[in-house]
């Protein structure tokens, strides 16, 4: 599904991801975990588009993605969503989620000027599914709210609507836990299984160990930019080194 | 919201033509003139409305494109060509039927381009124009984005008033009408001319083609694509996680919004008969900018009222010889005061800031008082 070779990314003299490689396998959930400043978002990022590669090859679906723009990585069918949730200002939650359905619809920019008959059906037929969306997330109530002015947990409700109104094959998901409590945290974890079974490949930047060991089924730590380790959660959990990033070499060595 | 939209529009129109009466009732019709130069001025201001508000893209070379328009269909349509009339392009025009014989100011024969082939290149060339220069220019963003388009503004306006062939200082006069629609059978022609007898018309005309830019506009916010602009503006990142290319819709409408200042252009150009440079003046495009702040930006209807009813006061005179002042104080305290535009402001909330009664917000209102003391 998606594969990354050797991928190196410099900001300067900083080596923010070095040599990272690592595959990810149609239907599954694979966790990315580090501690701050490990190069996880970056690695999303040069995932997605949004920056480019010092050196090595992402390749989606078999086709290299590392030179793509970030609405080209889209159309090739990855969604995400963002660490600090990103709605946009002035929009309703429901005409967010339709900002979703662009590549799923054609309507032009003339068509649009003169609201031409053909595209009422079209913009009947995003309605429709966005409203799904919502409701699957049970925000629906919140359709003609601002999206930016409704709650934390509501906002990256409408985000996850906005990115599964993309129909992915591939979600990249950038801490969707953050910010959330352990109720509105379990519910995602439930959530993101159903995207799972609905046969989108998810894959997660994430703090919150619990739901990492919870949901995932494959692990990878980065540190310092470096793969650590690439195991599941289990053997994770077992693995010493990744013990001592996370709870400082005394205490590792304590146990 | 259709439904909003739908009566947005009958109203506009019932307003337009309850001015037309009203003038005509109490024998001040010669308001119409002015609102109808107001008109065309506020087709150019919702194009940039849409451009700044909707997809957040500044532009503070609006009057550029206003001048490209006016003065190319100005040139064309005054320029002599009988001279060149041997030469192969002129030829060419000539057999295709896009030039029209004509008499200048002292009865010499002139041979000069048809209005509506003027229009037509006119346009073209400020979509074109927008195109290239939108390209390496709508990367910037914020400030850097304003000052590239306040370059171009400044480009135009010292080619304009350097150039001869487009009349230097002075300009171009003698800019013939506009026929629209010829005469058919009993019908009168539809002719955009600053004529006195035409007035009434031509103050239809100039709202007629205010409301279908609207409309089109309205619509334009409503589909996919406006939906596109509208989450460019709010977060770049995620249009484009969502598949689109923001780069490509910026472009889009810079270019739309080009077009309607070059119509406005054109058609202002015909109905006054003439064009000068200060036209194309940076102190223009602030001004577009101005109107489509009070307006408040994301809100296209009060943009067009705003944009028509300061710019027909302006065109009276109301503000005297402070005219641009006027206009840059006006920028300032819809900055400070109403920053979503005029008519985002509550008459109560206006009130309760100036007479506060010892509410719990007191210091917020005592930081307004003491703001506003200056200017009262």
């Amino acid at each position: 599904m998606l594969e990354l070779k050797s991928v190196n990314k410099k900001f300067g003299g900083l080596h923010a991801v070095n040599d990272v490689s690592f595959r990810v396998e149609p239907g599954c959930i694979k966790a990315v975990i580090g501690p701050n400043g490990a190069g996880k978002t970056t690695l999303f990022n040069l995932i997605t588009g949004n920056l480019p590669v010092t050196s090595g090859t992402i390749s989606f679906e078999g086709q290299e993605i590392q030179n793509t723009k970030p609405h080209q990585a889209a159309a090739l069918g990855m969604a995400r969503t963002f660490q600090n949730v990103k709605l946009f200002h002035g929009m309703t939650a429901l005409e967010c989620v339709m900002v979703g359905r662009h590549l799923r619809s054609r309507a032009g920019f003339i068509s649009g000027l003169f609201n031409l008959p053909w595209t009422w059906k079209e913009e009947r037929a995003i309605r429709a599914a966005s409203m799904e969306l919502l409701d699957m997330l049970q925000i629906a109530e919140f359709a003609g709210v601002e999206a930016t002015s409704l709650s934390f947990g509501q906002q990256r409700a409408v985000e996850m609507a906005r990115a599964l109104a993309l129909e992915p094959r591939l979600l990249l998901l950038d801490e969707p836990a953050a910010g959330l409590n352990i109720y509105e945290t379990a519910e995602i974890a439930r959530l993101i299984r159903r995207i799972r079974d609905m046969g989108i490949t998810v894959v997660l930047v994430e703090h919150d160990m619990s739901l990492v060991m919870d949901i995932s089924d494959e692990v990878v730590v980065l540190s310092f930019g470096r793969k650590l380790a690439e195991d599941s959660p289990l053997n994770i959990q077992q693995n010493e080194e990744v013990i001592k990033i996370y709870l400082g070499e005394d205490d590792a060595f304590a146990q | 919201m259709k439904k909003r939209k739908h009566l947005g529009i009958v109203g506009l129109c019932l307003l337009v033509v309850g001015i037309h009466l009203y003038t005509a009732q109490t024998g001040t019709q010669f308001y119409l003139t002015q609102l109808t130069m107001a008109a065309y001025y506020g087709l150019l201001v919702i194009g940039l409305g849409v451009l700044m508000g909707y997809a957040g893209q500044i532009s503070i070379g609006h009057a550029g494109f206003f001048a490209i328009g006016g003065y190319l269909s100005a040139a064309l349509t005054t320029h002599n060509l009988l001279p060149f009339q041997d030469r192969p392009l002129v030829e060419l025009l000539d057999n295709l039927g896009l030039l029209q014989p004509s008499v200048d100011l002292y009865g010499g024969a002139l041979l000069t381009v048809v209005p509506w082939a003027a229009c037509l290149f006119a346009m073209c060339m400020a979509a074109l124009i927008a195109l290239i220069i939108g390209i390496p220019v709508l990367k910037l963003k914020g400030h850097y984005l304003a000052m590239a388009t306040l370059g171009f503004g400044m480009i135009i306006y010292r080619i304009l008033l350097a150039t001869p062939y487009f009349g230097a200082a002075d300009g171009i006069s003698g800019v013939p009408a506009f026929t629209l629609v010829p005469a058919i059978g009993s019908f009168e022609p539809i002719v955009v001319s600053g004529a006195f007898g035409l007035r009434v018309m031509n103050f239809y005309l100039a709202f007629g083609f205010l409301i279908i830019g609207m409309i089109l506009l309205l619509n334009l916010i409503d589909s996919r694509s406006g939906r596109a602009l509208r989450s460019l503006h709010g977060s770049g990142e995620a249009a484009e996680a969502s598949g689109i290319d923001t780069a490509g819709f910026k472009l889009r409408v810079f270019v739309l919004s080009a077009v309607y200042a070059a119509l406005a252009g054109v058609m202002l150009t015909h109905y006054n008969g003439g064009i000068g440079p200060s036209e194309a003046s940076v102190m223009k495009s602030v001004r577009y900018v101005a109107l489509v702040a009070v307006g408040g930006m994301t809100n296209l209807w009060g943009i067009l009222i705003m944009g028509v009813g300061l710019t027909f006061l302006s065109l009276r005179g109301v503000f005297g010889v402070y005219d641009d002042a006027v206009f840059g104080m006006i920028l300032i305290l819809v900055m400070l005061f109403a920053p979503n535009g005029i008519l985002s402001l509550r008459i109560q909330s206006v009130l309760h800031r100036l007479f506060p009664r010892g509410s719990g917000n007191e210091p917020m209102e005592k930081q307004h008082r003491s703001a506003e003391s200056p200017g009262s």
